[in-house]
C-alpha cells in the first residue's frame, strides 16, 4: 500500500523584548541563575502580571507577515498544569482566541513553492529551566528563563514530508529574522520545533492516528526524526500494528524517537479566562501602523532583486536567505559593481572564507566598497582572476584595500605585449621537445605551454593576451 | 442534567493535587453537582440576543512599556524556598520526558 505522511508543526519562538512579558524583569536568561527574577515571574501569590506591549507589536508582525487574521479582540488564558518548572502551576497563554489566525506562509522546495496554512500564532511565557548536574537524585531550576515572551506558531497539517517541514523552518526562520524579533538560535533554545506526525493510505481523506515528537535541538533533527516516525508508522501498519497516539522525544545520539511517559490526565488543562490580565483590543489603527513598519520581507526582496540586478532565481534566492548578505550585496551594487560578477564573488570566493572562518557577513574585514574595487580592477584589467583570489584573500585577513595589496605587493597584471613575448620566446626555446609536439598536432600541449609562461611571469600575465601571443609566436616560428 | 461521580471528584483533586478524605468526597460531590445544577438553570435563560461574555473585566489594553526593572537580590528570591543551594532551587530530580 502507498502512503503518504500529513505533518503539522509548532514552533515556539522567543521574542527579543528588552523585558519579560509579563514582568519589568531582564530576558536576558543567561545570566548568573535566578538574577533575573521577581515575584511575578517566580510565580508568587498575590502578585499582578502586566502584558509587555512590544510583545503585542512583534507578535501582530508576525502575524501579518504571516498573512494572518488579527484579532480585534484576544484575550489571554491560563493554562494549567503541575511542573517544578513553572512555580504558580499554570502557565499563561491563549486558547480560544489567539492574537493571529488563519495565515499562511510559501516554502521553496527545489524552485516550486508551496503554501503552507497557519492555523495560529499566540502569546505565552516560557517556564524556567532544570539543570540536571545537581548531584543526587535531586535537580536546580533556574527563573532566569520564566516569563520570557514566547510566540507559539501553529501550521495546518498541509506539510507531506520531512523535506517539507525543514523548508517550513527555513522559510519561518528566515521571516523571523527579517523582522528581527528573536535571534532564532534553535541550539539555545530560542526557536524549539514539535511535529504532529500521522501516515495515511494514499487517496484517503481521514488522517492516522498521530504522534508528537518533541526534544529536536536542530533543523536537521526535525528532519531526520520525521523521517523516522513516517517509517515507523507505515512499518507498524504494514506489519498489522497499530499507530498509539503518544508524545515521543528524539534521541539524536541514536537516531530515533522514543515514548515519554506521561501521565494520561496530563494535557487536561483546564484552560480558563487569566483574570489577573485584561483583554488585548488592537483596532484597525493599530494594525496598520504595524503594517506599515514591516521591511520588505524575503519574497518581495527575492523577487524585486532578481529583476532589479538580472540575478537567476537561485542567486537570489542564496542572496536573500539572510538580510544581512542581501544588504551587504546591494551595496557593493550601489558603489558601481557589475551585478552578475558581484553575485558571484560574494556567493563565491567570499563565502568561501566566510564559512571556513565561521564568520557572519556583519563581522566580515572586506567591506562591500572594496569588494566592488576588486571587481573593477579585474574589470580594468589591472589584475586577473587567480590574482585577485589571492587578494580577496590577503583583504579578508587585514581588511586592507585591494588597491593597496596590489601595490604592496607589485602585483600588477603584466600586459605589456613586449615583456610577455620575451618571456614566451624564452620558455619556447627551453622546451623543445613540447613545441614539436604541438607542431606535430598534440593541441593539448598548447595548455603546458601556458603554463609554463604564466609560472616565469609569476601568475602575472595577462591570460587572454598571453594566450593570443603564444599562439602567434607558435605560428610564427612554424614558417 | 449534569451528574457529579466520586470518580469525577477525584480525577479533579487529582488534576489539582488534592488530598481528599472519604467525607470530603462525598460532600464535593453533593455541592459539585448543586453547581452544575445552577448552570443547568443558567442554560434555561434564552441568550439569543445576548453578546457573549468572554472576559469579567470592562477595561482592555493595559500594557507596560518594555523597560528593565530591577529584579530581586537572589538571597531574597530563594530565601522561602524549602531547598536551594545558593544558586539554584532544588526540587526532586525531574526526569526528561515527565514534561507536560
Ligand atoms: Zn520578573
Amino acid at each position: 500500500m502507498e502512503f503518504e505522511a500529513v505533518v503539522g508543526m509548532e514552533v515556539h519562538v522567543e521574542i527579543n523584548s528588552k523585558s519579560k512579558v509579563f514582568c519589568g524583569c531582564s530576558a536576558d536568561f543567561h545570566a548568573g541563575p535566578n538574577t533575573n527574577v521577581c515575584p511575578v515571574c517566580l510565580g508568587m501569590p498575590g502578585v499582578l502580571p502586566v502584558l509587555n506591549v512590544d510583545m503585542v507589536n512583534k507578535s501582530v508582525a508576525v502575524g501579518l507577515a504571516l498573512n494572518c487574521a488579527i484579532s480585534r479582540w484576544s484575550k489571554l488564558d491560563r493554562k494549567n498544569y503541575f511542573y517544578p518548572d513553572m512555580a504558580k502551576n499554570y502557565q499563561i497563554s491563549q486558547y480560544d482566541l489567539p492574537l493571529c489566525q488563519n495565515g499562511w506562509i510559501e516554502i521553496d522546495l527545489d524552485g516550486q513553492t508551496k503554501r503552507i496554512g497557519i492555523t495560529r500564532a499566540h502569546i505565552e511565557e516560557d517556564t524556567a529551566r532544570n539543570t540536571h548536574t545537581i548531584a543526587g537524585n535531586q535537580s536546580g531550576v533556574d527563573f532566569n528563563r520564566s516569563g520570557v515572551a514566547l510566540l507559539e506558531i501553529v501550521t495546518e497539517p498541509d506539510i507531506r514530508s520531512a523535506k517539507e517541514a525543514f523548508a517550513y523552518l527555513t522559510a519561518l526562520k528566515q521571516l523571523l529574522q527579517y523582522l528581527d524579533v528573536s535571534d532564532c538560535n534553535m541550539e539555545e533554545g530560542s526557536l524549539r520545533a514539535e511535529a504532529n506526525i500521522s501516515v495515511r493510505p494514499v487517496g484517503q481523506e481521514q488522517f492516522g492516528t498521530k504522534t508528537e515528537v518533541k526534544n529536536v535541538a536542530s533543523f536537521s533533527g526535525v528532519f531526520k526524526a520525521i523521517e523516522f516516525e513516517i517509517a515507523r508508522h507505515i512499518k507498524l501498519i504494514n506489519s498489522g500494528g497499530k499507530v498509539v497516539q503518544e508524545t515521543r522525544g528524539w534521541d539524536a545520539d541514536r537516531g530515533i524517537t522514543v515514548p515519554q511517559r506521561l501521565k494520561e490526565s496530563a494535557h487536561d488543562y483546564r484552560y480558563f479566562p487569566e483574570p489577573d490580565l485584561v483583554p488585548i483590543v488592537v483596532d484597525e489603527a493599530w494594525e496598520q501602523r504595524i503594517r506599515e513598519s514591516l521591511p520588505e520581507l524575503p519574497a518581495a526582496r527575492r523577487s524585486r532583486m532578481g529583476t532589479q540586478y538580472g540575478l537567476s532565481a537561485y542567486d537570489a534566492n542564496v542572496i536573500t536567505l539572510s538580510q544581512d548578505t542581501a544588504n551587504y550585496y546591494e551595496r557593493v551594487v550601489a558603489v558601481g559593481a557589475d551585478a552578475k560578477k558581484a553575485a558571484n564573488w560574494l556567493m563565491g570566493e567570499l563565502q568561501a572564507l566566510l564559512s571556513a572562518a565561521k564568520q557572519e557577513i556583519t563581522d566580515c574585514r572586506v567591506t562591500p566598497a572594496d569588494l566592488a574595487a576588486l571587481i573593477g580592477l579585474i574589470d580594468s584589467g589591472a589584475i586577473n582572476g587567480k590574482m585577485a583570489k589571492d587578494i580577496i584573500a590577503e583583504m579578508f585577513e587585514t581588511g586592507k584595500a585591494p588597491q593597496d595589496i596590489v601595490k604592496e605587493q607589485g602585483l600588477s597584471q603584466i600586459t605589456d605585449t613586449g615583456a610577455i613575448e620575451d618571456i614566451i620566446r624564452k620558455v619556447l626555446a627551453d622546451n623543445p621537445a613540447q613545441v614539436g609536439q604541438f607542431r606535430s598536432g598534440k593541441e593539448q600541449v598548447f595548455g603546458f605551454l601556458v603554463g609554463q609562461v604564466m609560472r616565469a611571469t609569476q601568475g602575472k600575465a595577462n591570460p587572454a593576451l598571453l594566450n593570443d601571443l603564444l599562439r602567434r609566436e607558435l605560428s610564427r616560428q612554424e614558417n | 442534567m449534569s451528574k457529579i461521580t466520586k470518580q469525577d471528584v477525584e480525577y479533579v483533586a487529582g488534576l489539582a493535587q488534592l488530598r481528599l478524605d472519604e467525607a470530603a468526597k462525598e460532600r464535593l460531590v453533593r455541592e459539585m453537582g448543586d453547581i452544575l445544577a445552577y448552570m443547568d438553570q443558567l442554560n434555561e435563560l434564552d441568550t439569543s440576543n445576548v453578546e457573549p461574555m468572554m472576559h469579567a473585566m470592562e477595561m482592555t489594553n493595559v500594557f507596560r512599556q518594555d523597560v528593565v526593572k530591577p529584579s530581586l537580590p537572589r538571597e531574597e528570591a530563594l530565601m522561602n524556598a524549602p531547598v536551594h543551594d545558593g544558586e539554584y532551587f532544588i526540587v526532586p530530580r525531574i526526569l526528561e520526558g515527565d514534561a507536560s
